[in-house]
């Protein structure tokens, strides 16, 4: 179960919404969906069910979506109005939580360190703020963990003092033991725009969470339906302290406010992980501080230097992955096939590496041929935390990678159907922005990702070579089986001869010989 | 290949060709139906398998020989190609029917076994040439060029149409074209003493005009440059069947002397056919010692025909002392004349003084 604690306040991003992904009336309704769909998603797998997730985005003020009149207003520039509706089966939301979970900005339950798909606890409260300022409306919850009441809010956010404003509140009897969330708010944005982004964003989604049944109707009430291929969930993350080389003064602070322990060597121990006594001492060591020191009288000038030693320090043990949930290969290979219909699939799943004290694991996958269209580049579909990621595609990390690998070697030319999917699962994505949009340069990420696209890329070589030698093979027979009958004729004719002679058994040899691999 | 017999009866040699061509269907037939993947196997054609051979003055091919086999990937095309060009001509010569190389390239497509281009479908022919041992021209494939004969022979043809009817060569006064009918056409009977073959149209057209032919008693061959292989043979025929002395006439310089060589001793590009040459003939001129005894006007030779002279200088066919001679002649004096400077002396010259002169030194 989740734990919920409030960090921050601000009407920050308020003013600031461009650097959370909400710049155009385009982007906001793409971000929009794309965080509460990412919200419910990280809510089922937190139970470990396939995940039931349904999207309805109409005009706003329509009852009906199948109604294709538009009631917006014109003048508008700023787009149009609609409403949108996620549905979910995920955990729910325990009843005390729900304004602050939906009205409060920075509330959340994504600041410990596991994979996760949000990182800032940041994006669902952003759309509905969004849609606040630009439609004056209310957003309406209904969440339940399951238990036997269903709690149905009517909210909004107070900017200023960032408190959620209870307007109305019900509770229903919860008959079928449902869990789950629903959230229905309005807001305007350009929909119209989004779609291609949107329809590619929800595929991609599919892709990467093949247990995950989506379903999108469109405003015009086109329904666009991904279905699971499995029920097969990946192992949730556990949750882990963080990783000593990963921290900084701010992390050490607020961990000294909370500590009960009353030594250094015990504060080492508790709140790091992958620290136990031996290491805490020979840090301590190291690091020369006093073992029975009460964290709590570090000076500031003290955490500083405590910090410059963690970093210096080079025998904390790595990082382990057990906070991390990769897809696996079974599953990547499932969602590829699915989506994409190829010919052929190579997946590969990296070992657990760790960069600045953060645990990843890199993926990759490499499909070809089948239903992927030909294309003159590759094409890159790039993950991060099981969340596609569709913009600034040529600063990422995995774009920058292929582009740098001689192809040729691989047998792969431009024009070839060829798509490359790298998902890098981590408790810290490094981001280059807010938006969450690339991945940056880490070295030890770009290595990871490199060896893993080299690995997939052999087995596409060796796939493309055994066909090229079928297909020589394949020729081989259609040369003698055009070529013998034609000697025999001509030499039945010059020999005068009435029948044919029987060449069957030449042919059949031939064939034996391909077999052989002559 | 199979070493042949002067044949004079050119219905006999018909015959042998279509023997030969059945044969070869017959060989293949009867692998396939033992089930063994087609193969011949025929003299190499290539370069170090090409010999010349004193004793009989031409080029030969030597022991080397290729095996070609449809079991081969890259050898079942080709094969194909020679199986079908070996029933095409087969056809053809049943049929009394002629054609050219330019005639099979097209017609391969009728039959689905399509050549690449020209020099692919040249190179089957010359395969099948190989393999039976007979020149394109004895299974009815001739070539586009044609060159002319003049004088007292009396021909019987035996293309369809013409059966038995006879016709003296010199019916005609440009002369009669060696073409397919009288390549097959059998000699019935000629007043001849010689045959004079001459490289170029003018002279020849002069030679009938100044009634050379009974003067000496020749039958006159114009060459147009160098001679068709249908020439080559039939100036072959006329030495061997009518027992007819040749003399060749030519421009005076290296090319000429080639015109000449390769009605004697053949080109190396023939060294797997038989009976093209005519080793007893004689270039009788121009020579470079003409060039200066007879104080003809010259030009300059350039530095093509010099080292033409001197590839020539090594070449096995002209080992002979007239030949070297004539060589070491050109080289000395840096001259060179064609057949037409007589005419400084008169039109006549060339008949009445010159030609009796170099019939006599050659003789």
């Amino acid at each position: 179960m989740a734990t919920f604690e409030e960090i921050s306040a601000a009407d920050f991003f308020y003013r600031n919404r461009d650097i959370a992904g909400f710049t155009s009336p385009t982007r906001a309704i793409f971000s929009s969906i794309r965080e509460l769909v990412e919200n419910s998603l990280d809510a089922s797998d937190m139970l470990r069910v396939p995940s039931e997730i349904y999207v309805r985005l109409s005009y706003d003020g329509e009852e009906n979506p199948e109604s294709q009149v538009t009631q917006v207003n014109q003048e508008d520039e700023e787009g149009d109005a609609y409403q949108l509706r996620i549905e979910d089966n995920g955990s729910g939301i325990p009843p005390r939580h729900i304004p602050s979970a939906f009205g409060q900005v920075l509330f959340g339950s994504k600041y410990k360190l596991k994979q996760s798909r949000g990182t800032f606890g940041l994006g669902g409260k952003m759309a509905i703020l969004y849609g606040q300022i630009t439609t004056h409306k209310p957003v309406q919850i209904a969440s339940s963990t399951g238990s036997s009441k269903i709690y149905q809010y009517k909210l909004s956010i107070d900017i200023q003092r960032n408190r959620p404003i209870i307007l109305d509140r019900k509770i229903r009897i919860n008959k079928e033991q449902w869990h789950g969330t629903i959230v229905e708010f309005s807001l305007e944005g350009d929909y119209y725009r989004a779609m291609p982004k949107i329809l590619e964003y929800l595929k991609q989604t599919a892709l990467v969470n093949p247990y995950a049944n989506i379903t999108f109707v469109d405003p015009k009430g086109r329904l666009y339906k991904f279905n699971r291929v499995t029920t097969k969930v990946p192992s949730p993350p556990k949750e882990t302290l963080p990783h000593p080389y990963g921290v900084d003064v701010e992390t050490i602070k607020r961990i000294i406010q909370v500590t009960e322990c009353r030594n250094m060597l015990d504060f080492m121990r508790t709140h790091f992980h992958r620290v136990g006594e031996i290491t805490s001492h020979n840090f301590l060591e190291f690091a020369q501080i006093d073992v029975t020191k009460d964290p709590r009288k570090l000076k500031p000038r003290e955490i500083v230097k405590l910090v410059q030693m963690m970093k210096r320090f080079n025998r904390f043990l790595p990082p382990d992955a057990s906070c991390l949930s990769p897809l696996g290969e079974e599953l990547l290979r499932a969602g590829i096939l699915k989506e994409l219909n190829p010919e052929f699939i190579a997946v590969c799943q990296r070992k657990p590496s760790a960069y600045s004290g953060h645990p990843f694991i890199v993926e990759t996958a490499i499909a070809y041929g089948g239903s992927i269209p030909q294309k003159e580049e590759i094409t890159v579909y790039r993950f991060a935390n099981r969340i596609p990621l569709l913009y600034d595609e040529a600063s990422d990390v995995s774009v920058r990678v292929i582009k740098e690998i001689n192809w040729r070697r691989y047998k792969v030319s431009s024009g070839m159907p060829v798509v490359i999917l790298v998902h890098v699962c981590s408790t810290k994505v490094p981001y280059k922005t807010v938006g969450k949009e690339f991945i940056a340069d880490r070295p030890e990420v770009k290595s990871e990702v490199l060896n893993g696209i080299r690995e997939v890329a052999r087995q596409l070589q060796l796939f493309l070579s055994r066909r090229e030698h079928v297909e020589k093979e394949r020729k081989r027979l259609s040369v003698f089986s055009k070529y013998l009958p034609k000697i025999a004729k001509f030499s039945t004719g010059l020999a005068k001869e009435e029948k044919e002679p029987n060449i069957e058994a030449l042919l059949k040899s031939v064939k034996k010989i391909e077999e052989e691999g002559d | 290949m199979k070493k042949k017999e002067t044949e004079t009866s050119v219905a006999g040699k018909r015959k042998e060709v279509l023997a030969d061509l059945t044969d070869l269907g017959k060989k293949l037939y009867e692998q396939m139906s033992q089930g063994v993947f087609p193969w011949i196997k025929m003299p190499s054609r290539s370069i170090e398998n090409i010999f010349y051979n004193p004793e009989i003055r031409q080029y030969v091919l030597g022991d080397k020989s290729v095996r070609r086999s449809a079991r081969n990937i890259r050898h079942v095309k080709p094969f194909t190609q020679l199986v079908w060009a070996a029933y095409f001509a087969d056809e053809l010569s049943r049929n009394r029917k002629t054609s050219t190389l330019r005639d099979v390239y097209y017609s391969a497509q009728a039959y689905e076994v399509a050549f690449k281009d020209q020099p692919e479908s040249n190179a089957i022919i010359t395969d099948l040439e190989t393999v039976i041992g007979y020149a394109r021209e004895d299974f009815n494939v001739f070539p586009e060029e044609r060159s002319a004969i003049f004088g007292d022979l009396t021909i019987e043809y035996t293309v369809p149409g013409y059966e038995g009817k006879q016709y003296n060569l010199m019916s005609h006064p440009d002369g009669v074209m060696i073409g397919p009918a009288l390549t097959s056409a059998e000699f019935v009977k000629t007043t001849a003493d010689i045959v004079i073959a001459i490289e170029k149209g003018g002279l020849f057209t002069r030679f009938i005009e100044e009634q050379v032919h009974k003067k000496y008693n020749a039958l006159l061959i114009l060459t147009a440059g160098q001679a068709p292989r249908a020439t080559r043979q039939f100036i072959h025929r006329l030495n061997k069947e009518l027992e007819l002395p040749v003399y060749i006439f030519t421009d005076g310089d290296p090319w000429g002397m080639h015109i000449a060589m390769v009605i004697i001793s053949g080109s190396a590009n023939a060294a797997h056919l038989r009976d093209l040459t005519t080793p007893d003939a004689k270039w009788s001129g121009v020579w470079a010692t003409d060039i200066v005894n007879y104080k003809l006007p010259s030009d300059e030779l350039t530095q093509i025909d010099i080292k033409r002279l001197s590839e020539l200088q090594k070449d096995p066919r002209y080992e002979g002392a007239l030949w070297q001679k004539e060589i070491k002649q050109f080289m000395k004096i840096k001259k060179k004349a064609e057949q037409e400077a007589f005419s400084r002396y008169g039109l006549t010259y060339i008949v009445d003084e010159y030609l009796p002169a170099k019939l006599e030194e050659t003789r």
